[in-house]
């Protein structure tokens, strides 16, 4: 030890003129210290920070590729959703035409029917009528033909002659007719 | 520095003096000294970081988790892009490395601080340690094919030997102008600014020109911190594709 100071104690003179840096005999100092620091800093490093550094950066490059898978699952979702909606509204309108087009049918069915028996009605009420017409018109002759006669017999009684019923109804039908 | 009333004296390097913390005995090996006090701060600065960055584990990060994630992915980038896949197990190496560096220079630049950075034997012993790792690894994954990369197979047969020869002085100088080009850099700098101060000290009301000089050199230093931290570790992914990756000569 003795001699390291003799050493050392020289070399300290020396280095008051000439560059520290120069100095050898602190450079067994120098290089021990600057060892325990970079043994202490590699130990720091290797043992404490690094892994939660590294451990850290993969837990947010997993969570983004996860979130990315996720965001891509949603966005595929809904796209299909929005397919089977798209294809429900084809259906609906599908549906909706052939509705609409057998309840046209059925109104029609109905309608028809309807007017087939409001024809019928009708042409039994005409038939009804024009019986009931001919049927007056008949009478109506007959009553004109009565009164004709009565008022013929009258007429040829009034006028002094005598007639027989049998020859005013003759005489009265041949003017009915004409 | 100016020592004496009148003179100007100067004597920038007195800042890169070692000596030891507590008392005045001798320089031993253990001693702690200004050195170890502003490498534990380092240590310390780093560690602080690190742990509180990577303990809340948040998956939207805040502030202090983003600086950190920020390093490991910067770091992990490099290894990934300079050395390649194989260089992946030499990442805590480098983290520790560019953090070291890093946090020494910009620590040094507070006045009245040591930047550790600033002294051969710690620049040499990081680059040491570099050329060290990638003389063995190569070795032990290429066995003598590791030789291959001094034999230029794209060059004429005839220059090959001079390449060679050329090549295999290159791969011993690395770790003299690794080391050389961080610790130069950051002594210098804080050189320049001392001398700056010097003259400030003695300049009376003039003196406002070395103080501008002085902010200004130093917004360069803080710049050069960063750039030779990063210069540095990248140096040492590519010396480590040597090793690892394939051939690119």
């Amino acid at each position: 030890m003795s001699t390291t100071e003799t050493v050392a104690g020289a070399a300290g003179e020396a280095s008051q003129k000439g560059m520290p840096q120069l100095n050898f005999a602190t450079w067994p100092n120098q290089v021990f210290w600057l060892l325990v620091a970079l043994v202490i800093l590699y130990i720091v490093m290797t043992k404490i920070a690094m892994p939660r550094i590294a451990s850290v950066l993969a837990e947010r490059k997993g969570k983004i590729t996860g979130d990315l898978a996720a965001a891509e699952e949603l966005k595929s979702k809904a796209k299909a959703a929005e397919k089977a909606y798209n294809l429900a509204l084809e259906q609906a309108r599908v549906e909706a035409a052939k509705i609409i087009v057998a309840t046209k049918a059925e109104i029609q069915k109905d309608l028809n029917a309807a007017m087939a028996d409001a024809d019928a009605q009708i042409a039994a009420k005409a038939a009804e009528s024009e019986k009931r017409i001919a049927e007056i018109r008949a009478g109506a002759e007959q009553a004109v033909g009565e009164v004709a006669r009565d008022t013929a017999g009258a007429l040829v009684a009034a006028l002094g002659g005598t007639a027989d019923d049998a020859a005013i109804a003759a005489a009265v039908a041949v003017r009915l007719k004409g | 520095m100016a020592d004496e009333a009148g003179g100007l004296v100067i004597d920038p390097m007195h800042q890169f003096q070692i000596h030891p913390l507590f008392g005045e005995g001798p320089l031993t090996w253990y001693t702690p000294t200004n050195q170890t006090l502003w490498l534990g701060i380092a240590v310390v600065v780093i560690s602080i970081l690190m742990l509180i960055g990577s303990a809340p584990r948040k998956v939207i990060p805040g502030r202090t988790q983003s600086i950190t994630e920020l390093l490991y992915t910067f770091i992990h980038d490099m290894v990934e892009e300079v050395t390649g896949h194989e260089g992946a197990k030499f990442f805590p190496y480098l983290m520790v490395l560019f953090t070291f560096i890093v946090t020494s220079n910009l620590l040094g630049l507070i006045p009245g601080s040591f930047a550790p950075t600033s002294h051969i034997a710690v620049t040499a012993v990081l680059a040491l340690m570099v050329f060290l790792t990638v003389t063995l690894v190569g070795f032990y994954k290429k066995g003598i094919g590791f030789l291959g990369m001094f034999w230029v197979s794209s060059a004429p047969l005839v220059l090959r030997p001079i390449l060679a020869l050329i090549e295999l002085i290159s791969y011993f100088v690395r770790p003299l102008s690794h080391s050389i080009r961080l610790g130069g850099n950051i002594m210098a700098g804080h050189a320049v600014m001392k001398v700056f101060a010097g003259f400030a000290g003695v300049m009376g009301l003039a003196s406002i020109v070395p103080i501008a000089a002085i902010a200004a050199i130093y917004g360069l230093e803080l710049l050069v911190a960063v750039v030779q931290a990063y210069v540095f570790t990248i140096l040492t992914c590519v010396y480590l594709r040597d090793a690892v990756g394939e051939a690119h000569h």
